[in-house]
């Protein structure tokens, strides 16, 4: 094994790789070479390491330092400094690893880092997720040898059972328990399925860790077949995510290589493969009856359980479905006991969640915490707080299934059940910040115009009821709202939610109905003075030139800009806008150079 | 277990849906999507009920009760959740029911008066979808389609996945592949869809502006045209036309229907029809009186009599007419001529299962019935393209292979859609069958599977057979056949493992040269393995003509009377001589090749043929037509002037079965009421009336004043149909062997004992087919049916839509061989045979192998009987028409 003196990782995961990361891969490449370093310093490509903000992010050992942000042109300066003189190039690195005085402080230390616990994304931004010798040597399919060699099927079940772990793709259903109706289940075949449709606007844990750390789920895969009794497993992952699909892929076939999948798996007499099924990105494909069915090749539409995919699943055979999160638990879990699994976390909710952080927050990202931690550290301690000094609104957990998070709650430890009493759900982990900028009604309509147009369109609730859900909420954002709308929409909205074939569309009507419960004056200030007092609901809004803040510019931007010919005026006097004509695109706000345009 | 429904406290079996909980009960759940023959998805949500402690309102269709469960089914919730799942439908549906043709038979206009819905409070974007009315029979218009996909699970569970949902959300609709007319789908258009579809997104185009429900009769016959015997509901305005066709679910074919039996029935009322007895005067027909055409028919008949002898005068009855017809058509012959010389169409299909059934069983016809198909663990479908030609029985095949898991092996040359379901298929050089059969016996025998407790106890013949197969190893049958040894192994050890295994088979068994034999080797593979006596099992000749089963039980042929009783039989001639009151012929009478044959040779003067069609028909067609020529009398009764009708003396106007009163029996010995819904036109008569009239003018008077009166003499005459009146058949159909009033028919034949005693063994060579190919004749033209036309087209060929879809015939060619004449699909090309030859496009296709073409036989202007050969099997008299050695040109 060749040895080095230092360790170059470069993020591969999707954030940074469209943040042209691979041609800093490529530059780096280039640079040693040039300096006939190949043989000293290594370049890993890994996983996400959760800080997306920061992208392209380049981590080099041993120092550990956390350079952000570089492009490829700054490879050189790095190259010749850092690794081939010493000198850590400080304005290339990330500013929470420096503390005052200069001196450096580990990644881990930084308080994005500080109060993550990582085991499901243990792998993530630490290994090469295309290697899998690199899996291997941080304790790789130790846990399926172990399950293998040492272990009966119900030993692995009751393991799981006694770890507390609740299924990470949303409803937080016990694990273990569905390992042992699968197992319990009559049936000469079964399967294994892992669920990789992430389809929440805004989650994409499940994309990290199949980018990052492939072998973890093919590795807990084999041990769930092992333990349900099963030989073949799918993997249902979106087309949409290219790279997953790639590094699974490599990694199957490296799995093969190595004899981790295929027959008689160390040496056991245990026969287990999978096989990677492309889903075409339809969101109700992630609710496990609609995707076994885009499994099987059928349209991708829900039925009714039960049965449940324990009895009769895939091929109608006993069917183990568990998500991309939870499979990723497991080999720790394995290897670590369950007890220390669950002393991790609340009562009834073990072990740590995977969010992702999005919206109006300064470290967008995903963050792996205990469950427990209050969101208020999520948001002010992980995510660095509101930016630009805005004030928190509120977050909406669950993406279009869940609801939103007002003040008031900021410091309930979330849990899969805390968060149903505050009236939302953990869902996938999608945690959507919102300020004071956001409009409440506009972010329902946000995800209704997205359940509208995923909806299978099997069930009338679901079909009709959610698109006229949706039209009414048009109708408030455009003016035309009546005060029994909102009423209407409450009607509905139960009546769906408990009327709907499906998850999706017994959950669809969420973001009205929460948005309804904590902001309904921002309803009614839509219908009944036909305001949006966040200023994003266009219909709703007048832009304006502030007489004294405009400085009547000789060839005035805003006029130059606006696409309608809306602005009039004469230099050195104020402009008007005229607001038959004006469209409200906002434009000239943005290309004022004065800040004299303000709307209302 | 216990559950409680709306304060009622019920014991309920485990594995009982809410909803049938509640029907138990009395309480009625709406339902849109629901349908009890298919799998059900719960999506209508119309169902819905509370159910204590559950978070959601329940589906109460699918799901299942369970112990303790307490249901409210009209709690407020629950109403209010329909009449909104209701409004919501509402608000996206056309409100015209004041111009719909299904006002008053719509299920959504019930429920909106049941929940007093009179708008919706939820109005907004409404779907603008174009009107399909591509298709010749069904309009589909997807506004008022309310997306309950019963369409979609009738046509993807029993029919050919035409249709499915597409897009998705608000705009989901039901679509074809590539969302184009329904016409250029894969529709086989059976209209089943029609049925269960609950509003009226999709209609039968003829139903348009034909009336109300309220305005419509309707009466319940039975299909003219195959042995299925499907119950069709015809229902007619005020002018008697036809708004549509279905089905009760309560008939043998569980309300289901295909093309021709739903949609093909306009022929009744075509222009063409024979209005008035026609008399052939200098060579052109000269409308005549009935008086003038009975007398002179009788005046003919009397004269050749006198001066032949009664069996110059040959008769064919017709397995389209009913049992009455042919009773009295056949005693006519025996008693008013004299002669036996009695038979019929049957000669031309299953004459070997009679015959070889009778050899093998003592009965000739099916043993099980068409409801067990789909309770059998395997089944071996040999020579039947099921879905085109019983497609109704195609149904049960494909239910037992979804629904219970049954093995499917298909015995066939050409890749038909059976052989596409098959598990296993077997392709054989046509005319192989019975080396195939050996060879899978061998098998059998080899791996020990033999039932040796049932041959002992059953059988006899067992020793001798079993010498017989011990040459045709899969090896070697494989070299005749073509078929793999594996292949021959692996359907044995299927066929034989099962526990019920039934063989369907049709007209690739029986018309050869080996016809007989084909049969009676399967009536060893059945005994061979005990599966004949019990449910599910057995050997099923599907007949092809409405009453083709029943034609043979009245007697129509030339060695028995009705029941099957042999005309050589002391015992039996002196029962028949008593009850008609004359002296009847000892001598078995000519099969109807005989007869061509004969008259051809001079030998037969007269022929008198009630409603068949032997120039397109028979095997050789110019033969046929220079032997009809040469007769110096030929009468002929049909509803349209046939090919054969045009070479009479005389033709004579029938009535259809649309017409008449009688019964059919189905190929399930089903005996089955057909029911007059239209008035006979002025000048026509039914058959039975015309052969009762001329009986008269013959000097044998009859005296029937009705088909139930000559019911009533059948029954007195037969043992196998004396249970049956026609006042038990109100009731539904009744299977003979029915020997008595209390008797309640009869499902399966065998049970416990052989209708003959012992079954019997019988060892069969293998031989070679009449004419094989040579250099000059190089392919085999095998021939058949296809699912819109029917035999010689006399019907189908007078339906409009019907010809819209297949409009003409074709030949369909390998693609290697087609490389090797030189064509490409659609060209025309020339098919001769040492007889004749004909002129049809090109098909080329995967259905046929390399060497061997196909072609439908409906089709006069390219008569594939100009080509086939009269060859025929020596027991049975089969024409061989499934090989013919042919060449093809290019032109």
């Amino acid at each position: 094994m060749p040895f080095y003196r230092s360790h170059v990782l470069i993020c591969g995961g999707t954030g940074c790789t469209s943040n042209n990361s691979d041609a800093v891969a490529e530059k780096f490449k280039e640079e040693l070479k040039k300096h006939g370093l190949e043989e000293e310093i290594q370049i890993v490509r890994t996983g996400c390491f959760g800080l997306c903000e920061l992208g392209p992010v380049v981590i080099v050992y041993p120092e550990g330092v956390f350079y952000n942000k570089i492009k490829p042109e700054y490879v050189p300066d790095l190259v010749e400094e850092h690794l081939l003189k010493g000198r850590i190039v400080k304005k290339y690195v990330y500013g929470e690893t420096i503390e005052e005085g200069g001196k450096f402080l580990p990644l881990e230390e930084t308080k994005f880092f500080k109060n993550q616990l990582r085991i499901a994304l243990r792998n993530c931004g630490v290994i090469n997720p295309e290697d899998i010798e690199e899996y291997i040597a941080m304790d790789g399919y130790k846990a399926l040898g172990k399950v293998l060699t040492e272990m009966t099927p119900q030993d692995v079940i009751d393991i799981v059972k006694k770890s507390g772990l609740r299924g990470r793709g949303g409803a937080g259903f016990p694990t273990g328990l569905k390992w042992q109706f699968t197992h319990d289940a009559k049936g000469t075949q079964k399967y294994v399925v892992c669920n990789a449709d992430e389809g929440d606007p805004g989650a994409f844990m499940d994309r990290s860790i199949l980018e990052g750390d492939p072998h973890s789920v093919i590795e807990a895969m084999a041990i769930a077949a092992y333990a349900v009794g099963a030989n073949y497993g799918y993997i249902y992952v979106r087309a949409e995510y290219p790279m997953a699909v790639k590094r699974l892929t490599i990694a199957i076939g490296q799995a093969r290589q190595y004899g981790l999948l295929g027959k008689n798996i160390f040496g056991s007499g245990f026969d287990f493969d999978v096989e990677i099924r492309l889903g075409a990105g339809a969101f109700v494909c992630g609710e496990e009856t609609a995707l076994m069915n885009s499994v099987m090749g059928l349209r991708g539409e829900p039925r009714p359980r039960p049965p449940f995919p324990a009895n009769s699943g895939v091929w109608d055979s006993p069917t183990l479905l568990n998500n991309v999160e939870t499979y990723a638990n497991i080999p720790p879990i394995i290897l670590n006991g369950p007890e220390w699994f669950s002393s991790i976390g609340t009562e009834k909710s073990k072990g740590t969640k995977v969010f992702a952080l999005g919206g109006k927050i300064n470290n967008t990202g995903l963050v792996e915490i205990p469950m427990g931690t209050t969101l208020r550290e999520i948001i002010y301690d992980i995510g660095g707080g509101i930016p630009n000094g805005k004030e928190f609104k509120a977050v909406q957990t669950g993406g279009p299934s869940g609801g939103c998070i007002t003040r008031e709650n900021l410091d309930t430890p979330i849990d899969y059940d805390s968060l149903i009493n505050i009236g939302t759900i953990m869902g996938s982990g999608g945690m959507i910040v919102m300020d004071e900028d956001n409009c409440m009604v506009d972010i329902a309509k946000f995800f209704l115009e997205f359940t509208v147009d995923e909806s299978c369109g099997k069930c009338p609730p679901c079909r009709i009821g959610m698109k006229r859900m949706l039209e009414i909420l048009n109708k408030i954002t455009s003016g035309n709202g009546e005060e029994e709308d909102i009423e209407r929409l409450e009607e509905l909205g139960n009546f769906i939610k408990s009327a709907a074939l499906c998850g999706l569309g017994q959950t669809a009507p969420n973001p009205v109905l929460s948005t309804l419960k904590y902001f309904r004056d921002e309803y009614e200030a839509h219908i009944k003075d036909k305001k949006c007092p966040a200023g994003v609901c266009q219909a709703l809004i007048q832009y304006y030139v502030d007489s004294e803040k405009c400085h009547g510019c000789a060839r005035p931007l805003c006029v130059k800009n606006c696409p309608t010919g809306a602005i009039s005026g004469v230099p050195k006097s104020p402009y008007s806008i005229n607001q038959e004509i004006c469209t409200k695109c906002g434009a000239c706000m943005e290309s004022c150079p004065f800040n004299a345009i303000y709307k209302k | 277990m216990k559950i409680t429904i709306d304060g009622q406290v019920l014991e309920i079996n485990e594995g009982t849906t809410i909803k049938e909980a509640c029907e138990s009960i009395g309480v009625e759940i709406p339902n849109l999507c629901f349908d009890e023959d298919l799998k059900n998805e719960g999506a209508c949500r119309l169902c819905v009920v509370e159910v204590e402690k559950a978070k959601n309102l329940l589906p109460s269709c699918v799901t299942m009760v369970t112990d303790g469960m307490v249901v409210h089914t009209e709690s407020e919730k629950v109403l209010n959740a329909r009449r909104t799942v209701l409004e919501l439908l509402l608000a996206n549906h056309p409100n015209d029911c004041m111009t719909c043709d299904k006002t008053g038979r719509c299920r959504l206009q019930d429920y909106f008066y049941r929940y007093d819905i009179k708008k919706s409070g939820f109005e907004g974007e409404r779907r603008e979808i174009p009107i399909d009315d591509s298709h010749p029979f069904i309009i589909r218009d997807l506004n008022k389609c309310i997306l309950c996909g019963k369409c979609i699970r009738i046509c993807d569970e029993l029919e050919t996945s035409a249709i499915n949902y597409i897009v998705r959300g608000f705009y989901t609709k039901v679509g074809t592949f590539d969302d184009d007319g329904l016409k250029y789908s894969s529709c086989v258009s059976c209209g089943n869809c029609l049925d269960v579809c609950p509003t009226a997104a999709l209609m039968p185009k003829s139903a348009q502006g034909k009336g109300r429900p309220w305005e419509l009769t309707s009466v319940d016959t039975t299909c003219p045209y195959c042995g299925v015997g499907c119950t069709l509901r015809v229902h007619l305005n005020k002018n008697k036309d036809i708004a549509y066709v279905d089905s009760p679910k309560t008939s043998v074919n569980q309300g289901y229907l295909c093309i021709k039996g739903r949609f093909g029935l306009d022929f009744v009322k075509s222009p063409d029809r024979l209005k008035k007895p026609l008399i052939r005067k200098n060579g052109d027909f000269v409308e005549v009186s009935w008086d003038e055409a009975l007398s002179f028919i009788t005046d003919r008949l009397k004269t050749i009599k006198d001066k032949y002898g009664p069996d110059s005068i040959g008769g064919l009855a017709s397995a389209k007419c009913t049992n009455e017809e042919n009773y009295i058509f056949q005693k006519f012959m025996r008693t008013a001529i004299g002669t036996n010389n009695v038979d019929h169409c049957a000669r031309l299909c299953h004459a070997p299962s009679v015959a070889g059934l009778g050899a093998a069983f003592g009965s000739g016809a099916m043993t099980n019935s068409i409801e067990e198909i789909e309770y059998a663990d395997c089944i071996m479908a040999i020579g039947t393209n099921t879905t085109e030609t019983h497609p109704v029985i195609s149904i049960r095949v494909k239910k037992a292979l979804k629904r219970h898991g049954a093995k499917l092996i298909v015995i066939d040359p050409r890749k038909t859609e059976m052989a596409e379901m098959a598990d296993i298929w077997l392709r054989p050089v046509p005319g192989t069958n019975v080396a195939l059969l050996n060879g899978i016996m061998n098998a059998i025998i080899e791996e020990g599977l033999a039932k040796h407790a049932f041959i002992g106890e059953r059988t006899e013949g067992f020793d001798e057979f079993k010498e017989s197969v011990k040459k045709y190893t899969p090896e070697v049958v494989s070299k005749i056949t073509g078929v793999s040894p594996e292949d021959i192994r692996r359907a044995a050890l299927v066929y034989a493992k099962a526990e019920k295994a039934s063989i369907l088979y049709t007209m690739g068994v029986t018309q050869h040269i080996t016809g007989t034999d084909g049969v009676m080797s399967i009536a060893n593979l059945a005994m061979l393995t005990g599966n004949v006596g019990r449910p599910s099992t057995g050997v099923n000749p599907l007949r092809g003509q409405n009453n083709v089963q029943g034609a043979c039980d009245m007697g129509a042929l030339p060695d028995v009377y009705s029941g099957y009783q042999k005309v050589t039989d002391e015992a039996a001639r002196s029962k028949f001589e008593r009850a008609w009151g004359v002296k009847l012929s000892e001598r078995p009478g000519q099969t109807v090749t005989e007869m061509i044959n004969a008259a051809y040779e001079g030998k037969i003067k007269a022929l008198y043929i009630m409603g068949e069609n032997p120039v397109l028909s028979e095997a050789d067609a110019g033969h046929v037509e220079e032997a009809l020529k040469n007769l110096d009398l030929l009468v002929v009764q049909d509803i349209f002037m046939s090919e054969t009708a045009e070479l009479a003396d005389v033709v004579l106007p029938a009535a259809s079965f649309a017409e008449k009163d009688g019964t059919f029996t189905n190929t399930e010995r089903r005996v089955q009421r057909v029911r007059r819904f239209l008035d006979t036109p002025a000048e026509v008569k039914a058959d039975w009336q015309i052969i009762n009239d001329l009986s008269m003018l013959m000097g044998y008077p009859m005296n029937y004043s009705s088909p139930m009166d000559i019911m009533e003499e059948i029954r007195s005459l037969t043992p196998s149909y004396a249970g049956i009146t026609y006042d038990r058949l109100e009731k539904g159909g009744l299977q003979w062997p029915c020997p008595s009033l209390e008797h309640p028919g009869t499902k399966y034949l065998h049970d416990g004992k052989f209708t003959r005693g012992k079954g019997k063994f019988n060892p069969i060579e293998y031989r070679e087919a009449a004419e094989p190919t040579d250099r000059e004749y190089p392919y085999i033209l095998t021939t058949g049916r296809m699912l819109y036309h029917f035999h010689t087209g006399t019907m189908t060929r007078r339906v409009d839509g019907l010809n819209k879809i297949a409009p003409s015939g074709y030949l369909e060619i390998s693609y290697e061989d087609a490389g090797n004449v030189g064509i490409s699909d659609g060209d025309n090309l020339r098919v001769t045979s040492r007889r004749g030859s004909v002129v049809l496009r090109a098909k080329v296709t995967e259905r046929v192998m390399p060497g061997v073409v196909y072609m439908n036989f409906h089709f006069k202007e390219a008569a594939a009987n100009k080509l086939t050969i009269a060859a025929v099997d020596p027991v049975s008299k089969i024409p061989q028409y499934k090989e013919c050695a042919v060449k093809l040109e290019k032109i």
